[in-house]
């Protein structure tokens, strides 16, 4: 089933790629199947979910490379599963978005997103250290020659600079698996997870850990390489790095920093807090003097992101501070919540930027103003997802930030404080960017030369809508599904293992 | 009274015999044929070395066999690694014929110097002695000074077969020292009875063993390419005809790790601790200078030399971590590598055509607009070397460093890990000019070879991955070689 769900894209990829570019719309077309096949084989995996256990489900395992132990190790659970579907409906959606955008090497471009789709389903769904590793590194490489052939101007500085600091943060966790392997005999991370080590080595693998995920959140002030490779992506770049390839950075703590080293955790709780924080207030202001959208979009990624950290490392102060267990899965539950919720939203928003951008070539604010009274559908929606980003009630962008904030008044009221003046540095760059780029008088010629979305636009712009007013409407599918894993995560993380 | 004649057993030593004798028959042979004929050479070439390869399979022994006296080795490591050498052999014979017709030096004695380097290769490989193990390196050495002078119109190519002939007789001098120590303290050559008397002499003559030790790692340094040895490596991969630096790039490393298995485990396997601090140093320093000047480099070839010495680097972690494992990985590491260079020059040797020397890192750009079939395969083998799964580079640095970690020396493979992500950094640069950059006025022309070469190149570089998904199999012949 797993399976599936990883080799169905790449060897659609694959198929794409050699269909040649002779007919670009035959490419088109593969690619668009197998997305959809993609996303409909990943859909039964929800329905067959068993909600009751935090158990791997759907477990594949075979021996791989029996000499060093490592294996073809497939499993999911309340953690992997969100992003898994969040991964194959991006996807879809990509795929659809660059439709008659991508003239250049259209099956190469496919096909990149293809295969990286199967990659980062595989980085979900991989129980096997080494193949979570191969998975992690391997979509690299599509994403390095997406920025680098459809980029902007400045796409080459951008993509090595993304490609060397992700490199670097991940090389040294290499290093950290191979030692736990070394201990442990096996590469499995269910084995790691009750790997009993002593202080000294559970900070160092931690530290080897938050170098390769808080590079892949990015969490400050490891993050400057994402502005860059986000304002210099195609648009499809951009919402496959905000909706999904963040999110591993964020999947990596919840899957090997929490339970395999509790304790240095705990006691290093008070760093992630810090550089989470950090990303909210500091990270929010430089967002509000932006003059580019994707750049602005890009620093509000990184703040959001902070929530969805301190979520998670928040929990330790819960549960020492008395209130027990379930302030502390609320605040976990929040930063997942946050992370799916953020993969739609700023999504949609890097698609609301490549709408205006495939138009006007331009991603400076200054050069816009009053898109609503040639746009007006496509205002609406950008309106919305504005306000879905800075945290509006109803929407999906709402629910994760209240349960982190939540949460954090039982830690610490000045944690809580400082994580809610997100709630007005979110509003404040967003809306301001609205205020500047959408409403106003029609600032220029080309502005008032602009044409609304077309059906295919209108098409991906209300699946994102939708899905995130049902996210901020109705998140208990969500919350459900993660509920068992969570509760499990935070019984074994009270286990220091020293 | 009859002097004692205990006729040797020659079966093992059946590849080797086919090899010389059907390396004269070639050399005989293309005495007799016209230029238009000389295909023919190529063909009874790669005849020899396919003979030479089930040759092996056909006296694989179960066990290690020891013939001549003690002084030649027919073991598991024996048979991969003679099988790889011939195989790698046969993929340099068949890329080069297209770029020699085009330099006008289609000539038999290139394959003719290539069997015979083969042929040293092989001894070394089985050498268990001091005397074969040089026998060989001498055998493959000559060969390849003559290779490398092969275009005798190319200045730079006479220039570099000069430096390589003259630092090459001084290493071999060096090496000839040590054993000759090594000799005087020990009285013997056979390598088995080295062990054992310096497992003896290690407590009275530590000094002296110390002193040939030294000499003997000089050596093997410098024939490995080794930092602070590896002048000669630059130069000589620039200034050598690409179709030589294809053979001199990929199977003379594995023949370099047979003879440090041979001399440094087989032979002072009890100096471990010594030589082991040796090669850390010797690793250290490839790794750092070998990843740090290469990204200086403009010319393809000079980058790849700078990049073989960073993976020579790697292939001494795994030695230096003294255990079965840390072989079984250095070999690993040092068989795809020479797959993955094969790769490299591979491509780089298909875009020459007459007149036209591609060499320089300019060269290759917008490739991928003319000829994106080529430009991917360069980019497999770009990513392979950088370590980037799912590429069997990735899994050749994984064993290497797990080796080291289980010595406990994570600090090395911390530094190991830091310098080859410096190495990431000229390997992608490859990949942005042949992806990103607009292409070179030269580049346009769409890459016409014969059939023969496309299916090979294609084999060898799906390889990469093939080698990738499924390294067991290649693994085990590894760790089996040293159980």
């Amino acid at each position: 089933m797993l399976s599936f769900a990883i080799w169905t894209p790449i060897v659609g990829g694959i198929l794409v790629l050699f269909s040649g570019d002779r007919e670009p719309g035959g490419a088109r077309k593969i690619a668009l199947v197998f997305s959809l096949l993609t996303f409909l084989v990943t859909i039964p995996l929800y329905t067959q979910f068993d909600t009751d256990t935090h158990m791997m489900q759907f477990v594949e395992r075979h021996s791989w490379v029996d000499v060093f132990d490592i294996e073809y190790y497939l499993g999911i659970d309340g953690i992997s599963l969100p992003l898994i579907l969040l991964t194959s409906f991006t996807t879809v959606i990509v795929v659809i978005a660059g439709w008659e955008i991508i003239q250049y090497r259209v099956s190469q471009y496919m096909a990149a997103f293809l295969i990286m789709e199967g990659f980062m389903i595989g980085t979900f769904s991989a129980l096997d250290a080494i193949l979570f590793y191969i998975f992690f590194e391997a979509m690299l490489i599509p994403m390095f020659l997406v920025i680098g052939i459809w980029g902007g101007a400045n796409r080459i500085y951008a993509t090595l600079k993304f490609f060397l600091y992700t490199f670097i943060g991940s090389v040294l966790m290499l290093v950290a698996l191979i030692y736990m392997y070394t201990q442990a005999g096996s590469f499995a991370i269910l084995d790691f997870h009750f790997l009993p080590l002593s202080l000294t080595e559970q900070v160092l693998i931690f530290l080897a850990f938050l170098v390769a995920f808080a590079v892949k959140v990015p969490m400050w002030p490891v993050h400057t390489w994402l502005p860059d490779a986000h304002v210099e992506a195609p648009t499809g770049g951009s919402v496959i790095l905000a909706a999904i390839m963040l999110k591993i950075g964020g999947y990596g703590f919840l899957r090997f920093s929490l339970p395999i080293t509790p304790a240095a955790s705990a006691e290093l709780d008070w760093l992630i807090i810090t550089m989470s924080l950090v990303a909210v207030v500091y990270i929010g202001f430089v967002a509000l003097v932006q003059r580019d959208m994707k750049k602005l979009i890009a620093y509000s990624s990184i703040a959001h992101m902070g929530f969805a950290t301190l979520g998670f490392f928040v929990v330790f102060r819960i549960m020492n501070s008395g209130y027990g267990d379930s302030g502390a899965g609320l605040a976990l539950e929040g930063g997942m919540v946050q992370m799916v919720s953020h993969g739609f939203i700023s999504g949609a928003l890097f698609l609301c930027v490549g709408v205006m951008y495939d138009r006007m070539h331009s991603r400076e604010i200054a050069d816009y103003g009053g898109v609503v009274n040639t746009m007006p559908v496509f205002a609406a929606f950008m309106v919305f997802f504005a306000m879905a980003n800075a945290g509006l009630p109803g929407t999906s962008g709402f629910v994760g930030e209240f349960m982190v904030i939540l949460a954090s008044f039982k830690a610490s009221f000045w944690i809580a404080f400082l994580a809610a003046t997100t709630l007005v540095l979110g509003a404040a760059y967003t809306l301001w960017m609205i205020k500047r780029v959408v409403f106003g008088a029609v600032a220029n010629d080309n502005v008032a030369a602009l044409a609304d979305v077309n059906k295919r636009e209108f098409l991906f712009l209300a699946i994102l809508a939708f899905a995130v007013l049902l996210l901020g409407l109705w998140p208990d599918p969500l919350v459900e599904v993660m509920h068992p894993t969570i509760d499990n995560l935070l019984d074994h993380i009270a286990d220091p293992k020293l | 009274m009859t002097p004692d004649f205990i006729h040797p057993d020659l079966l093992p030593a059946l590849p080797e015999m086919v090899m010389l004798a059907m390396a004269c028959l070639v050399l005989v042979v293309d005495l007799f044929l016209p230029q238009e004929k000389r295909g023919f050479t190529l063909l009874l070439s790669v005849a020899t070395l396919i003979l030479a390869i089930a040759a092996v399979i056909a006296v694989t022994p179960t066990t290690s066999y020891v013939t001549f006296g003690g002084s030649f080795v027919l073991d598991q490591l024996a048979v991969v690694l003679k099988i790889a050498v011939c195989g790698i052999g046969i993929l340099v014979f068949v890329y080069s014929r297209d770029y020699l017709i085009d330099h006008d030096i289609y000539r038999g004695e290139y394959y003719v110097l290539g069997l015979f380097a083969t042929l040293g290769m092989m001894v070394m490989i089985s050498a268990q002695s001091f005397l074969l193990v040089y026998l060989g390196l001498e055998l493959l050495s000559l060969s390849l000074y003559a290779m490398v002078a092969f275009n005798r119109n190319s200045l730079i190519a006479s220039e570099s077969a000069m430096k390589y002939f003259v630092l090459g007789a001084m290493a071999s001098g060096l090496l000839l020292y040590g054993i000759s120590i090594f000799y005087g303290v020990t009285g013997t050559l056979d390598l088995n009875e080295v062990a054992d008397s310096v497992a003896l002499q290690l407590a009275q003559n530590p000094v002296a063993l110390g002193f040939a030790l030294t000499f003997i790692v000089v050596g093997l340094a410098f024939k490995l390419g080794a930092v602070p040895f590896h002048m000669w490596l630059p130069d000589i991969y620039q200034g050598a005809p690409t179709s030589v630096t294809l053979f001199i790039g990929t199977a003379p490393k594995i023949a370099g790790f047979a003879m440090a298995i041979r001399l440094l485990v087989d032979g002072l396997g009890d100096l471990q601790l010594d030589w082991s601090l040796m090669l850390t140093a010797l690793a250290i320093a490839s790794l750092a200078i070998g990843n740090v000047i290469a990204i200086a480099q403009t010319n393809f070839k000079r980058m790849l030399a700078y990049s073989t010495i960073s993976h020579v680097g790697f292939i001494l972690l795994g030695l230096l971590a003294g255990t079965p494992g840390g072989y079984a990985a250095a070999m690993f590491y040092t068989i795809t590598y020479a797959i993955t260079a094969a790769v490299a020059f591979g491509v780089l040797i298909m875009l020459n055509r007459k007149g036209f020397e591609a060499e320089n890192i300019a060269d290759l750009s917008g490739l991928n607009d003319s000829n994106p079939w080529y430009a991917a395969l360069l980019a497999l083998a770009m990513f392979s070397m950088a370590g980037a799964p799912p590429l069997v580079g990735f899994y050749a640095k994984l064993v290497v460093l797990q080796a080291v970690i289980r010595v406990d020396m994570i600090w090395l493979a911390i530094v190991a890990v830091l310098f080859s992500v410096i190495g990431l950094f000229y390997y992608l640069r490859i990949i942005k000019v042949m992806y990103f950059d607009p292409p070179a006025a030269e580049q346009q022309t769409t890459i016409k070879e014969a059939l023969d070469v496309r299916v090979l190149l294609g084999a060898n570089s799906l390889s990469l991955i093939a080698l990738g998904m499924f390294p067991s199999t290649l693994m085990a012949y590894c760790v089996l070689a040293f159980s």
